[in-house]
Protein backbone atom coordinates (compact mmCIF):
# COMPACT_ATOMS: atom_id res chain seq x y z
CA UNK A 1 0.00 0.00 0.00
CA UNK A 2 2.94 2.64 0.92
CA UNK A 3 4.87 1.55 -2.58
CA UNK A 4 1.41 2.66 -4.41
CA UNK A 5 1.16 6.47 -2.62
CA UNK A 6 4.87 6.42 -2.99
CA UNK A 7 4.58 5.90 -7.03
CA UNK A 8 8.41 5.11 -7.45
CA UNK A 9 9.36 8.05 -5.79
CA UNK A 10 7.17 10.78 -8.11
CA UNK A 11 4.87 10.61 -5.17
CA UNK A 12 4.73 14.70 -5.80
CA UNK A 13 4.42 14.79 -9.58
CA UNK A 14 1.66 12.07 -9.25
CA UNK A 15 -0.50 13.43 -6.60
CA UNK A 16 0.28 16.59 -7.32
CA UNK A 17 -1.78 16.27 -11.14
CA UNK A 18 -4.41 13.89 -9.88
CA UNK A 19 -4.76 16.33 -6.80
CA UNK A 20 -4.63 19.98 -8.91
CA UNK A 21 -7.37 18.23 -11.64
CA UNK A 22 -9.83 17.18 -8.85
CA UNK A 23 -9.34 20.43 -6.98
CA UNK A 24 -10.05 22.87 -10.20
CA UNK A 25 -12.45 20.80 -11.53
CA UNK A 26 -14.70 20.96 -7.80
CA UNK A 27 -13.74 24.77 -7.67
CA UNK A 28 -15.66 25.14 -10.99
CA UNK A 29 -18.87 23.04 -10.11
CA UNK A 30 -19.06 24.93 -6.73
CA UNK A 31 -18.39 27.92 -8.64
CA UNK A 32 -20.98 27.43 -11.40
CA UNK A 33 -23.63 26.17 -8.40
CA UNK A 34 -23.35 29.77 -6.84
CA UNK A 35 -23.80 31.36 -10.13
CA UNK A 36 -27.05 29.53 -11.08
CA UNK A 37 -28.07 30.44 -7.32
CA UNK A 38 -27.54 33.82 -8.48
CA UNK A 39 -29.01 33.96 -11.78
CA UNK A 40 -31.93 32.13 -10.24
CA UNK A 41 -32.51 34.92 -7.75
CA UNK A 42 -32.40 37.71 -10.27
CA UNK A 43 -34.78 36.03 -12.44
CA UNK A 44 -37.14 35.74 -9.55
CA UNK A 45 -36.75 39.29 -8.39
CA UNK A 46 -37.48 40.28 -12.16
CA UNK A 47 -40.55 38.06 -13.11
CA UNK A 48 -43.47 40.38 -14.10
CA UNK A 49 -45.57 39.19 -10.81
CA UNK A 50 -42.61 40.22 -8.40
CA UNK A 51 -42.41 43.49 -10.58
CA UNK A 52 -46.18 44.07 -9.39
CA UNK A 53 -45.72 43.22 -6.45
CA UNK A 54 -43.00 45.74 -5.89
CA UNK A 55 -44.79 48.05 -7.14
CA UNK A 56 -47.73 48.07 -5.37
CA UNK A 57 -45.62 47.54 -1.97
CA UNK A 58 -44.21 51.21 -2.78
CA UNK A 59 -47.42 52.79 -3.98
CA UNK B 1 -36.04 17.81 -40.02
CA UNK B 2 -37.57 20.27 -41.88
CA UNK B 3 -35.93 24.43 -41.28
CA UNK B 4 -38.57 25.23 -38.71
CA UNK B 5 -37.79 22.41 -36.14
CA UNK B 6 -34.49 23.53 -36.51
CA UNK B 7 -34.86 26.55 -35.29
CA UNK B 8 -37.57 25.84 -32.80
CA UNK B 9 -34.60 23.80 -31.25
CA UNK B 10 -32.16 26.90 -31.53
CA UNK B 11 -34.43 29.07 -29.34
CA UNK B 12 -33.26 28.84 -25.62
CA UNK B 13 -36.70 28.25 -24.09
CA UNK B 14 -36.95 24.86 -25.86
CA UNK B 15 -33.70 24.19 -25.28
CA UNK B 16 -33.17 24.49 -21.58
CA UNK B 17 -35.52 21.68 -20.56
CA UNK B 18 -33.70 19.45 -23.26
CA UNK B 19 -30.59 20.48 -21.89
CA UNK B 20 -31.31 19.97 -18.12
CA UNK B 21 -32.99 16.20 -18.89
CA UNK B 22 -29.25 15.60 -20.64
CA UNK B 23 -26.84 17.06 -17.43
CA UNK B 24 -27.28 13.71 -15.20
CA UNK B 25 -26.42 11.35 -17.82
CA UNK B 26 -23.37 12.83 -18.61
CA UNK B 27 -22.65 14.29 -15.46
CA UNK B 28 -22.65 10.54 -14.30
CA UNK B 29 -21.04 9.15 -17.22
CA UNK B 30 -18.34 11.49 -16.67
CA UNK B 31 -18.03 10.59 -12.94
CA UNK B 32 -17.88 6.86 -13.44
CA UNK B 33 -15.69 7.43 -16.44
CA UNK B 34 -13.17 9.15 -14.38
CA UNK B 35 -13.48 6.44 -11.24
CA UNK B 36 -12.54 3.88 -13.90
CA UNK B 37 -9.82 5.84 -15.94
CA UNK B 38 -8.12 6.70 -12.68
CA UNK B 39 -8.27 3.25 -11.75
CA UNK B 40 -6.09 1.72 -14.45
CA UNK B 41 -4.27 5.04 -14.80
CA UNK B 42 -2.66 4.55 -11.15
CA UNK B 43 -3.22 0.88 -10.18
CA UNK B 44 -3.85 -1.61 -13.28
CA UNK B 45 -1.28 0.28 -16.10
CA UNK B 46 1.92 -1.55 -15.28
CA UNK B 47 5.50 0.86 -14.88
CA UNK B 48 6.98 2.14 -17.43
CA UNK B 49 10.34 1.12 -18.08
CA UNK B 50 11.52 4.23 -19.23
CA UNK B 51 9.81 7.40 -17.00
CA UNK B 52 8.87 4.93 -13.56
CA UNK B 53 5.52 5.68 -12.60
CA UNK B 54 6.34 9.87 -13.46
CA UNK B 55 4.18 8.87 -16.76
CA UNK B 56 1.68 7.85 -15.24
CA UNK B 57 0.37 11.92 -14.97
CA UNK B 58 0.02 11.50 -19.37
CA UNK B 59 -3.59 9.71 -18.14
CA UNK B 60 -4.81 12.94 -17.27
CA UNK B 61 -2.53 15.34 -19.29
CA UNK B 62 -3.48 13.88 -23.16
CA UNK B 63 -7.15 13.88 -22.27
CA UNK B 64 -7.00 17.74 -20.79
CA UNK B 65 -4.83 18.43 -23.71
CA UNK B 66 -7.26 16.89 -26.63
CA UNK B 67 -10.10 18.38 -24.59
CA UNK B 68 -8.60 21.74 -24.46
CA UNK B 69 -8.17 22.15 -28.31
CA UNK B 70 -11.08 20.31 -29.17
CA UNK B 71 -13.33 22.40 -26.93
CA UNK B 72 -12.24 25.81 -28.74
CA UNK B 73 -13.00 24.03 -31.84
CA UNK B 74 -16.58 23.93 -31.01
CA UNK B 75 -16.34 27.24 -28.92
CA UNK B 76 -15.40 28.78 -32.63
CA UNK B 77 -17.84 26.74 -34.37
CA UNK B 78 -20.67 28.10 -32.39
CA UNK B 79 -19.17 31.48 -33.25
CA UNK B 80 -19.33 30.97 -36.71
CA UNK B 81 -22.89 29.79 -36.32
CA UNK B 82 -24.25 32.75 -34.50
CA UNK B 83 -22.56 35.30 -37.25
CA UNK B 84 -23.84 33.24 -39.97
CA UNK B 85 -27.42 33.01 -38.57
CA UNK B 86 -27.75 35.41 -35.42
CA UNK B 87 -29.49 32.74 -33.57
CA UNK B 88 -28.98 33.71 -29.73
CA UNK B 89 -28.33 30.21 -28.58
CA UNK B 90 -25.44 29.49 -30.96
CA UNK B 91 -23.83 33.30 -29.29
CA UNK B 92 -24.73 31.35 -25.52
CA UNK B 93 -22.88 28.09 -26.26
CA UNK B 94 -19.79 29.76 -27.59
CA UNK B 95 -19.68 31.60 -24.35
CA UNK B 96 -20.26 28.60 -22.01
CA UNK B 97 -17.59 26.71 -23.74
CA UNK B 98 -15.37 29.50 -22.82
CA UNK B 99 -14.37 28.74 -19.10
CA UNK B 100 -14.19 25.12 -19.24
CA UNK B 101 -11.74 25.36 -22.15
CA UNK B 102 -9.48 27.55 -20.23
CA UNK B 103 -9.77 24.94 -17.21
CA UNK B 104 -8.94 22.12 -19.59
CA UNK B 105 -6.12 24.17 -21.03
CA UNK B 106 -5.08 25.45 -17.34
CA UNK B 107 -4.91 21.53 -16.71
CA UNK B 108 -3.12 20.22 -19.41
CA UNK B 109 -0.34 22.89 -18.63
CA UNK B 110 -0.35 22.54 -14.90
CA UNK B 111 0.46 18.51 -15.19
CA UNK B 112 2.64 18.59 -18.26
CA UNK B 113 4.91 20.85 -15.98
CA UNK B 114 4.59 18.88 -13.07
CA UNK B 115 5.52 15.66 -15.87
CA UNK B 116 8.18 17.78 -17.58
CA UNK B 117 10.10 18.13 -14.23
CA UNK B 118 11.38 14.36 -13.67
CA UNK B 119 11.19 13.54 -16.65
CA UNK B 120 13.04 16.79 -18.66
CA UNK B 121 14.58 18.55 -15.63
CA UNK B 122 12.13 21.56 -15.89
CA UNK B 123 9.08 22.52 -15.20
CA UNK B 124 9.09 24.48 -18.24
CA UNK B 125 10.37 25.05 -21.40
CA UNK B 126 9.72 27.92 -24.46
CA UNK B 127 9.21 24.93 -27.10
CA UNK B 128 6.32 25.34 -29.92
CA UNK B 129 4.13 22.99 -28.51
CA UNK B 130 4.36 24.58 -25.12
CA UNK B 131 4.32 28.31 -25.88
CA UNK B 132 1.09 27.65 -28.28
CA UNK B 133 -0.24 25.42 -25.88
CA UNK B 134 0.00 28.83 -23.18
CA UNK B 135 -1.32 31.16 -26.28
CA UNK B 136 -4.50 29.27 -25.92
CA UNK B 137 -5.35 30.09 -22.64
CA UNK B 138 -4.36 33.37 -23.25
CA UNK B 139 -7.07 33.32 -26.07
CA UNK B 140 -9.46 31.55 -23.66
CA UNK B 141 -9.26 34.40 -21.30
CA UNK B 142 -9.37 36.93 -23.68
CA UNK B 143 -12.62 35.53 -25.00
CA UNK B 144 -14.00 35.71 -21.17
CA UNK B 145 -12.44 39.51 -20.57
CA UNK B 146 -13.35 40.52 -23.70
CA UNK B 147 -17.16 39.62 -22.54
CA UNK B 148 -17.12 41.02 -19.27
CA UNK B 149 -15.53 44.36 -20.84
CA UNK B 150 -18.59 44.79 -22.93
CA UNK B 151 -21.98 45.95 -21.43
CA UNK B 152 -24.52 45.45 -24.34
CA UNK B 153 -24.83 41.22 -24.67
CA UNK B 154 -25.13 41.59 -28.30
CA UNK B 155 -22.08 43.61 -29.44
CA UNK B 156 -19.96 41.36 -26.69
CA UNK B 157 -21.31 38.28 -28.73
CA UNK B 158 -20.52 39.49 -31.93
CA UNK B 159 -16.64 40.26 -30.88
CA UNK B 160 -16.19 37.55 -29.06
CA UNK B 161 -17.55 35.40 -32.18
CA UNK B 162 -14.91 37.19 -34.02
CA UNK B 163 -11.95 36.83 -31.54
CA UNK B 164 -13.06 32.82 -31.59
CA UNK B 165 -12.46 32.54 -35.41
CA UNK B 166 -9.27 34.18 -35.32
CA UNK B 167 -7.75 32.76 -32.54
CA UNK B 168 -8.46 29.54 -33.97
CA UNK B 169 -5.40 28.82 -36.10
CA UNK B 170 -3.59 28.38 -32.91
CA UNK B 171 -5.41 24.73 -32.65
CA UNK B 172 -3.73 23.55 -35.70
CA UNK B 173 -0.65 25.17 -34.72
CA UNK B 174 -0.49 23.19 -31.63
CA UNK B 175 -1.48 20.13 -32.93
CA UNK B 176 1.00 19.87 -35.42
CA UNK B 177 3.73 21.79 -33.63
CA UNK B 178 5.46 18.75 -32.84
CA UNK B 179 6.14 17.68 -36.49
CA UNK B 180 6.96 21.39 -37.83
CA UNK B 181 9.22 22.03 -35.36
CA UNK B 182 12.15 20.40 -33.00
CA UNK B 183 10.52 20.54 -29.62
CA UNK B 184 11.12 19.11 -26.38
CA UNK B 185 7.66 18.01 -25.82
CA UNK B 186 6.99 14.52 -27.76
CA UNK B 187 5.28 13.45 -30.66
CA UNK B 188 2.07 12.36 -31.22
CA UNK B 189 1.39 9.45 -28.02
CA UNK B 190 -1.65 8.53 -30.35
CA UNK B 191 -2.18 7.87 -34.01
CA UNK B 192 -4.98 6.39 -35.94
CA UNK B 193 -2.90 5.20 -38.60
CA UNK B 194 0.20 3.73 -36.81
CA UNK B 195 0.54 0.90 -34.62
CA UNK B 196 0.02 1.75 -30.94
CA UNK B 197 3.50 2.73 -29.42
CA UNK B 198 2.28 1.54 -25.71
CA UNK B 199 0.65 -1.18 -23.99
CA UNK B 200 -2.91 -1.76 -24.35
CA UNK B 201 -3.74 -0.73 -20.76
CA UNK B 202 -2.43 2.73 -20.74
CA UNK B 203 -3.93 3.12 -24.23
CA UNK B 204 -7.15 2.09 -22.90
CA UNK B 205 -6.91 3.69 -19.46
CA UNK B 206 -6.03 7.06 -21.43
CA UNK B 207 -9.14 6.83 -24.20
CA UNK B 208 -11.46 6.55 -20.58
CA UNK B 209 -9.77 9.38 -19.39
CA UNK B 210 -10.32 11.25 -22.83
CA UNK B 211 -14.19 10.08 -22.84
CA UNK B 212 -13.88 11.16 -18.87
CA UNK B 213 -12.79 14.74 -20.40
CA UNK B 214 -15.52 14.73 -22.90
CA UNK B 215 -18.95 13.97 -20.85
CA UNK B 216 -17.51 16.45 -18.08
CA UNK B 217 -17.14 19.16 -20.74
CA UNK B 218 -20.30 18.62 -22.11
CA UNK B 219 -22.13 18.50 -18.76
CA UNK B 220 -20.97 21.47 -17.56
CA UNK B 221 -21.17 23.37 -20.97
CA UNK B 222 -24.86 22.42 -20.73
CA UNK B 223 -25.08 23.33 -17.02
CA UNK B 224 -23.37 26.83 -17.60
CA UNK B 225 -25.40 27.73 -21.12
CA UNK B 226 -28.96 27.13 -18.59
CA UNK B 227 -27.49 29.45 -16.26
CA UNK B 228 -26.25 32.14 -18.98
CA UNK B 229 -30.40 32.02 -20.72
CA UNK B 230 -31.50 32.50 -16.91
CA UNK B 231 -28.90 35.91 -16.46
CA UNK B 232 -29.75 36.90 -20.30
CA UNK B 233 -33.38 36.39 -20.56
CA UNK B 234 -34.67 36.88 -17.23
CA UNK B 235 -37.80 39.12 -17.21
CA UNK B 236 -38.88 36.99 -20.05
CA UNK B 237 -41.91 35.15 -20.15
CA UNK B 238 -40.66 31.74 -20.49
CA UNK B 239 -38.31 32.07 -17.57
CA UNK B 240 -40.85 33.55 -15.48
CA UNK B 241 -43.18 30.31 -15.77
CA UNK B 242 -39.89 27.91 -14.80
CA UNK B 243 -40.32 26.05 -11.70
CA UNK B 244 -37.20 26.73 -10.36
CA UNK B 245 -38.29 30.70 -11.23
CA UNK B 246 -41.71 30.50 -9.24
CA UNK B 247 -40.92 28.34 -6.20
CA UNK B 248 -39.40 29.92 -3.11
Amino acid sequence: MNEFFAMGGYAFFVWGSFGATAFVVVVEMVALRARRRRALDEARLATPDSLTAATQGVL
Amino acid sequence: MTSSSWYRYSSPATFYPIAGRLIPWFGWAAAVMAAIGTWIGLAIAPTDFQQGDAYRIIFIHVASAWMSMFMYVVMAAWSALFLGFNTRLSAMMAQAMAPTGALMTLIALVTGSLWGKPTWGTYWAWDARMTSELILLFLYMGVIALRNAIDDPRRADRACAVLSLVGVINVPIIYYSVKWWNTLHQGSSVSLTAAPKMAMTMLTGMLIMALAAWFYAIAVALYRVRVIMLERERGSAWVGELQEVKSR
